[in-house]
């Protein structure tokens, strides 16, 4: 399970659309940061500070050796965050579930109010 | 058909559950609102009651409810309803007795006309910091399941010794 620390820091990356534009690209594949800034109107600066943050926060990594270190995506936050949602969602689907089953209940008992609304 | 449930993050303390139903919104909100209605289904889990439903349906008005675990685990939340706008807005204050939400949460509950009989509801829980909506137990119901669970372990320990 990931800890509250380890979400906030997913989410936190996660809530820009620059970030979320970077991770689309490096789901295709790996890329250097001048690959990585072509799509944008952004300085290489201003890329490399976003992509400190995804690294920050463990959704990106880059190699050490290589001359262009590239930019590689790293899935695991990612999926505890996913996994932690999903958490949230079954609990709703469930109650919800129940909600259908008394709405139609109700709405069989009401035929006339539900024929006025349609 | 019901569509599939969506939950999402929305800004720092957000979470959004957005849900489509087979049923007019003033239907839907009154199984919110009604006790009689809120028992059958917002009980908790399989297995679970709803022991205490209390809801005064007004702003300003205060609502308790209590769910029972099968095996006697009681877990009760509660608040203030702070707008009631039938059949359109609900919001409400929300907390756990054992505060598995790092405080006080505010529920929005907006109610939309989607035609056809049909209505959405999309319901944005805001929590009182990241921290707490990021540390807070998507699962009160599961946790409050796991803490029953170990007290029917200790019952059974003790019946065994």
């Amino acid at each position: 399970m990931a800890t509250p620390e380890q979400l906030d820091l997913t989410f936190a990356a996660l809530a820009d659309q620059t970030r979320r534009a970077i991770l689309a690209r490096l789901a295709t594949g790996e890329a250097s940061v001048n690959e990585l800034a072509e799509p944008f109107e952004m300085s290489q600066p201003a890329i490399s500070k976003h992509i400190k943050v995804l690294e920050a926060a463990g959704l990106v990594s880059r190699s050490k050796d290589a001359q262009r270190r590239p930019v590689k995506m790293e899935t695991a936050p990612m999926a505890e965050a996913v996994e932690w949602l999903e958490q949230y969602r079954k609990v709703w689907e469930q109650t919800y579930a129940r909600l259908d089953t008394l709405l139609a209940e109700l709405k069989s008992l009401t035929p006339s109010a539900d024929k006025k609304k349609n | 058909m019901p569509t599939p449930l969506v939950v999402t993050t929305q800004g720092e303390r957000e979470i959004v559950v957005t849900r489509e139903f087979d049923a007019p919104r003033e239907l839907v909100w009154d199984c919110w609102t009604v006790p009689a209605l809120i028992k059958r289904w917002l009980s908790g889990p399989p297995g679970w009651t709803m022991t205490t439903c209390e809801f005064d349906p007004r702003v300003g008005g205060a609502w308790r409810f209590v769910s029972k675990g099968p095996d006697g685990f009681e877990m009760g939340h509660g608040g203030v309803i702070k707008t009631f706008d039938r059949p359109d807005l609900m919001v409400t204050s929300e907390i756990y007795d054992m505060d598995w939400t790092g405080g006080e949460t505010i529920n929005t509950n907006v109610f939309t006309d989607i035609g056809g009989g049909r209505s959405r509801s999309t319901l944005t829980v805001t929590y009182s910091s990241r921290e707490a909506r990021d540390g807070a137990r998507a699962t009160p119901m599961a946790e409050g399941m796991e803490a029953g669970f170990q007290s029917l372990d200790r019952l059974l320990k003790e019946r065994a010794a």
